[in-house]
């Protein structure tokens, strides 16, 4: 019997939601277990770190590798897995795009810290206690992975060659893609593995987008009631779809949520989020910039809103004017 | 910051006002800074904030948007939805760490020659005030702590047929 391919799967700087997103497979997980031999997925099974280095270099066939990379771990892991894998697959809004922990991206690490260990209202530290690298006590000497200045996409430590997209990815793309392997059709790499093309297309509210819409005011989904047929952006909600990539479903539009943008962008579009400001802005509807401003004051976070899963792929990638390794002043 | 730091501007004109008062301001030879690299755009409608980002990211100091006056645009609507787009752009690039000077939008009809120098002097003063932005730079730097294990990576790897190692092959 010839030997079934091997896979992997791991995680870096992540919920655990990509990893329910394989068990999410239901039955089909046994047609991925028949078919494959997962060599590695320390979330589920018991392997370690020198099981993977004993492999030989290209011996897996394929890893999912989730989670942004913000450790020196995290980063060591991915280049190990790099070196061991045939196909290397960013699987996940965090590993394509850097997702939700690139948000980060907008503080210094001395803040990240601070807030964490100390200025957080449910922390109680009165020691002042912070991870160190290194903690010596008596003989024994404990270590901890750096923790780096910046939260990175997985293609910006190591060359990947597949995306998946979403947080979570939903399990059908799982699926495709792992019958996309099995049978050998993979297509050029690089590619993302979902339909390249506007999330609308797929929406089941597209009859009702206009085509321009003349915002009057911004409303955010906790202020108002959600006509649940009628296209959020006619209804003065932002909507990322007409900036994200589809193959989800539609599936915030079906539970009656805007679209936040987890698939990241078409091939077509450079910066998700300077993308989809030009096309929300381009439809205000005042002309003088006391009354446009006056509209936008309805977008009280264009970072978070339109960079909520890939701030680390935006084009400036983080807050341009951090000086790292500066301690930040006690406030 | 070096005594000689010139800044670099990208600047985005349209065809029908700015670029013909940028023209205007050369034949009248009007002399302003040389800093400014004008890009030609049929209307500041078609500056996409892309645009904006990636000029910033590939080493540009200031970006400058030059437009029709309001109710002179070419297609009647294009510069309004700049100033939109502008206005919300400014915002976020300030969240980003992105002085504000360093990105500026100004109508520039075509009459107005002088105006185009005026803007551009300005401009190259400020950005001299406020030093270079050097994206690439900064980039550079962010990533030096991710280049050691890199290099060590590679080294560790004996010759393999995988992907990255192919590339590496390829670009040796
Ligand atoms: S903007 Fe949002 S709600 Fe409207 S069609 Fe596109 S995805 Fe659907
Ligand atoms: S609707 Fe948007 S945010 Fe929701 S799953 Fe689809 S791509 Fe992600
Ligand atoms: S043509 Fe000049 S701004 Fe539109």
């Amino acid at each position: 019997m010839p030997e079934k391919p091997k896979v992997a799967f791991y995680w870096c700087a992540s919920c655990g939601g990509c990893e329910e997103s394989v068990v999410d497979l239901a039955e089909d997980i046994l047609m991925v277990v028949e078919n494959v031999e997962i060599v590695f997925w320390p979330v589920a099974m018991d392997f370690k770190k020198k099981d993977v280095e004993a492999m030989p270099d290209g011996s897996i066939a394929a890893c999912f590798l989730n989670g942004a990379i913000r450790t020196e771990e995290q980063e060591e892991m991915a280049h190990l897995l790099r070196r061991k894998s045939k196909v290397l697959i960013a699987y996940g809004a965090c590993a394509h795009l850097g997702g939700i922990p690139a948000l980060a991206n907008q503080f210094s690490r001395e803040r990240v810290m601070e807030w964490a260990y100390d200025k957080c209202p449910t922390v109680t530290n009165a020691k002042g206690t912070r991870p160190q690298v290194e903690f010596k006590d008596g003989a024994r000497t404990a270590t901890l992975p750096a923790f780096r200045n910046v939260v990175r996409a997985l293609d910006q430590v190591v060359d990947v060659d597949y995306y998946i997209p979403g947080c979570a990815p939903t399990p059908k793309l799982l699926k495709d893609a792992v019958v996309a392997l099995l049978s050998g059709k993979l297509p050029p790499k690089g590619t993302t593995l979902a339909p390249d093309i506007a999330l609308c297309d797929e929406c089941p509210r597209k009859s009702s987008k206009p085509t321009d819409v003349g915002f009057a005011e911004f409303r955010r989904p906790h202020m108002a009631e959600i006509d649940p047929n009628l296209c959020m952006l006619a209804q003065g909600f932002v909507c990322m779809g007409p900036a994200t990539r589809g193959g989800c479903g539609a599936l915030c539009l079906n539970g009656n949520m805007p679209c936040t943008g987890c698939f990241g962008p078409t091939s077509r579009v450079r910066d998700q989020g300077a993308k989809i400001l030009s096309s929300i802005c381009s439809s205000i509807a005042p002309k003088d910039e006391a009354g446009i401003d006056g509209v936008l004051e309805g977008i009280p976070d264009p970072v978070g809103t339109f960079y909520r899963y890939g701030l680390a792929r935006c084009l400036l990638r983080r807050r341009v004017d951090i000086k790292d390794g500066a301690e930040v002043a006690a406030k | 910051m070096p005594e000689t730091f010139e800044p670099r501007i990208v600047a985005f004109f349209c065809n029908w006002c700015t670029y013909t008062a940028a023209d205007l301001a050369g034949v009248s030879r009007m002399r302003h800074a040389p800093n400014a690299r004008i890009i030609r755009l049929m209307c500041s409608g078609r500056v996409d904030p892309q645009f904006i980002l990636e000029a910033f990211a590939r080493g540009a100091d200031g970006v400058l948007i030059g437009g029709c006056h309001p109710n002179d645009c070419h297609y009647i609507e294009g510069n309004y939805k700049c100033l939109r787009r502008f206005r919300l752009l400014r915002r976020m690039l300030d969240d980003m760490g992105v002085e504000e000077k360093r990105c500026r939008l100004e109508w520039i009809s075509a009459s107005e020659g002088d105006k185009v120098k005026r803007v551009i002097n300005e401009m190259v003063e400020q950005l001299k005030a406020l030093g270079p932005l050097d994206l690439p730079g900064r980039f550079r730097d962010w990533d030096k702590e991710v280049a050691e294990l890199e290099h060590a990576a590679s080294a560790a790897s004996a010759p393999c047929d995988c992907h990255a190692h192919k590339e590496e092959a390829a670009h040796a």
